[in-house]
């Protein structure tokens, strides 16, 4: 299936959740989602005989500026089709629905990307730092990320 | 072989050697190191190329221990992160003295390509600990190790023991 | 007349108390610095919690303050094993957006540097695996030959184990006069030592003792988990991308894919993951026979790209298929030369998630094993 007719698939079940589909040059199609039914629509996206997207490839986050963007490529092995799926959310208050109960393999892609970028998944099961040490300061992938002159006394 | 030269002396007979108490000591302690592999990234396959068939690191009289109590020297082979540098000050202090640092590869003696936007690395393995021989490269070749080795052992070999002060002549 | 008094105790009352053992960061087995905080009853694993990022060595960071060109050798030292094939999906996904057509040579070139740096890894891969179960002659006869292998790519690309090799639209170095030759002889020799490693390690009866029906994996946790590669292939599922989702000109050769079937031991376990690694060598040697067989030695070995690289506003998500698994980068270009963001997703990273799972129930030795069996290198576990 093409996104754009997992776009209207998906349109007619959750309805206004599913924002847009966008197919332009240079841009994989891709499906806008808002941030509240993120897991509803994984779940449908993973389990709907026809679409059974049940390997999640990667999921990544991004720093928009004032909004924090969090992506998730969807692959599946029964159909052989690719789905990319966007969401955001504001970065005062970053929060997304946790799809570690949909695919396991987003477990450690949502440490790494709160880790990185302070995106804080909501029903997570043990959401802390994965890649720099637990006393660590901040979130360095965001934009707006000072490195700090010292740590433990050692120069950054 | 410094000491076996002085084999063909003046005394006739043969088998008597004159020479330091040092030298010996030095020599003995040059040429069988024990180490320390600390591997941590890109430069530790290097080292266990070097280790293996075509170079043959053992010929130098090292033998690899897992243990920092028995080693003589530590062998930092990659990337240090602050996450690690803890660990590396932690396993430097277990050492027995007289104890060397063999630091390998760009990362490790300076940061190498993340000195300057890396965030977690630490700018070179010589804040933390005193390191005696540089290797540089990324990663070296075998043939650096073995340069490396070679510049440790001559090392070695000019320590005093015991007039710490003075400094032996080269052989 | 006292009645013998019967001592009557529960098993369950025997339990043995818990521990809670440290493994690594600075540990012979764990392939790097790792570090596996294990809970043992006994003998017997009952959980796994690792910890990463000892190797965090900021990579996305860098990419946001590196032009296009010079991230390659940044792609080098994330999975510093196979460098060869960690460039390939980076290069590809700027040619896809540069819209830039390669010369027919350099694919054929890439096809053949990248099988012979898949040898080159599953080698290792293998040699480290007998180390861990106790074979220490395979590290021997495997690195002997692996070097013949970095002889061929030195010669090409100028350095021994970051290559640097693939550039946008082409290669660096062209072939030089007696590259063919070589490269059939190093076949013939990986033929060699696979043989004799099958007899010496793979049907050893010890071998098959420790690893044979050790850390099952079955296929449909494997896919929940993201597993990819010799992982996923060794649970029977037969997913590679040279074939799924053919890339450059991997539809043109003739090549199997080797997946687990159970021989010995279950499906999924630690003995037919490691063999779907000596299948995969064999079936590299023959793509790479095809490919020299068909490769063009005449023409030029770069297409005709702009000198300064500026990617048009966009995104893509360009994957391939490296001797650990699936690599992807997810490029987000904001129209300069630089990217906005670049996103690494490493086999090893997803495919070591699956540790706590399959290591549960297992002796403490074995999980030396299932950690050797899944093949992970550590700087693309924590970039």
């Amino acid at each position: 299936m093409t996104a754009q007719e997992i776009f209207e698939k998906l349109r007619t079940e959750a309805g206004d959740a599913v924002i847009e589909c966008v197919v332009q040059p240079s841009y994989d199609p891709f499906i806008r989602i808002a941030p509240q039914a993120v897991f509803d629509i994984c779940h449908s996206l993973r389990d709907d005989e026809l679409l059974a997207f049940d390997y999640l490839m990667s999921l990544s986050a991004t720093d928009l500026g004032d909004d924090l963007g969090v992506v998730y490529h969807l692959y599946s092995t029964k159909w052989k089709h690719k789905l990319v799926v966007k969401t955001q959310v504001p970065k005062d208050n970053p929060v997304v629905p946790s799809v570690e109960r949909i695919w396991r393999s987003a477990d450690w892609h949502e440490r790494e990307a709160f880790d990185l970028l302070g995106v804080r998944f909501d029903g997570h099961h043990n959401l802390i730092r994965i890649l720099l040490p637990y006393d660590w300061e901040g979130h360095p992938l965001r934009k707006d990320y000072r490195t700090p002159e010292t740590y433990h006394g050692m120069k950054v | 072989m410094g000491l076996l030269n002085k084999l063909d002396d003046p005394y006739e007979g043969g088998g008597i050697v004159l020479g330091k108490v040092e030298e010996l000591l030095n020599w003995g302690r040059s040429k069988s190191d024990w180490y320390l592999h600390f591997g941590l990234a890109c430069c530790a396959i290097e080292f266990m190329a070097m280790n293996a068939s075509h170079f043959d690191f053992m010929r130098f009289g090292t033998i690899p221990r897992t243990s920092p109590r028995q080693a003589d020297f530590i062998m930092i082979t990659g990337t240090v992160t602050f996450k690690m540098a803890d660990r590396i000050k932690i396993l430097y202090e277990q050492m027995a003295e007289p104890k060397y640092v063999i630091s390998v590869g760009s990362c490790s003696n300076s940061g190498g390509p993340y000195w300057e936007h890396g965030y977690h690395v630490l700018k070179g393995i010589d804040q933390i600990i005193p390191v005696d021989v540089y290797i540089p490269g990324c990663p070296p070749r075998p043939e650096a190790f073995e340069e490396g080795m070679i510049l440790l052992q001559k090392k070695i070999s000019r320590q005093a023991i015991f007039n710490k002060r003075k400094r032996l002549g080269t052989e | 007349m006292s009645e013998k008094k019967k001592i009557d105790i529960e098993y369950s009352q025997l339990d043995s108390e818990r521990m809670r053992i440290n493994v690594g960061p600075q540990h012979p087995s764990t392939h790097g610095v790792l570090r596996l905080e294990v809970e043992v009853d006994g003998e017997i694993v009952t959980d796994v919690v690792p910890h990463l990022g000892y190797l965090h060595r900021s990579f996305e960071k860098h990419c946001e303050y590196m032009t296009y060109p010079q991230i390659i050798p940044y792609i080098d030292r994330m999975d510093y094993i196979s460098a060869m094939n960690n460039e390939w999906p980076y290069v590809m996904a700027l040619e896809k957006m540069l819209d830039v057509k390669v010369p027919e040579k350099v694919e054929y070139l890439r096809v053949i540097v990248a099988e012979l740096n898949r040898i080159a890894n599953h080698q290792i891969a293998v040699a480290t695996f007998g180390l861990d179960a106790g074979a220490f002659t395979p590290f021997l006869f495997y690195f002997r030959d692996r070097e013949y292998i970095i002889w061929i790519l030195e010669k090409l690309s100028g350095a021994r184990l970051l290559y640097n090799y693939f550039r946008v639209g082409g290669v660096a170095g062209d072939v030089y006069p007696t590259f063919k030759e070589e490269c059939h002889d190093v076949i013939a020799k990986v033929r060699k030592t696979n043989a004799e490693v099958m007899n010496l390690l793979i049907h050893n009866n010890i071998f098959i003792k420790r690893t044979a029906g050790v850390g099952i994996l079955t296929p449909d946790v494997a896919i929940n988990y993201g597993c990819s590669g010799p992982v996923l292939r060794g649970s029977g599922m037969a997913h590679d991308l040279r074939r799924d989702e053919p890339y450059s000109i991997y539809d043109r050769f003739d090549f199997d894919i080797p997946v687990g079937k159970g021989e010995v031991g279950v499906v999924g376990d630690c003995w037919n993951r490691n063999m779907v690694r000596m299948h995969e060598m064999e079936q590299s040697c023959r793509i790479i026979e095809q490919a020299l067989e068909q490769m063009p030695m005449e023409g030029d070995v770069t297409a005709a790209i702009p000198k300064r690289i500026k990617l048009p506003k966009g995104e893509i998500y360009s994957r391939a298929e490296n001797p650990k698994g699936e690599l992807g980068f997810y490029i987000v270009s904001n129209g300069t030369d630089k990217p906005e963001r670049l996103k690494a997703r490493g086999p090893s990273f997803v495919n070591l998630s699956v540790i706590p799972e399959i290591s549960k129930g297992y002796m403490f030795a074995d999980l030396i094993l299932i950690l050797g069996s899944i093949d992970i290198v550590l700087g693309e576990v924590d970039r």
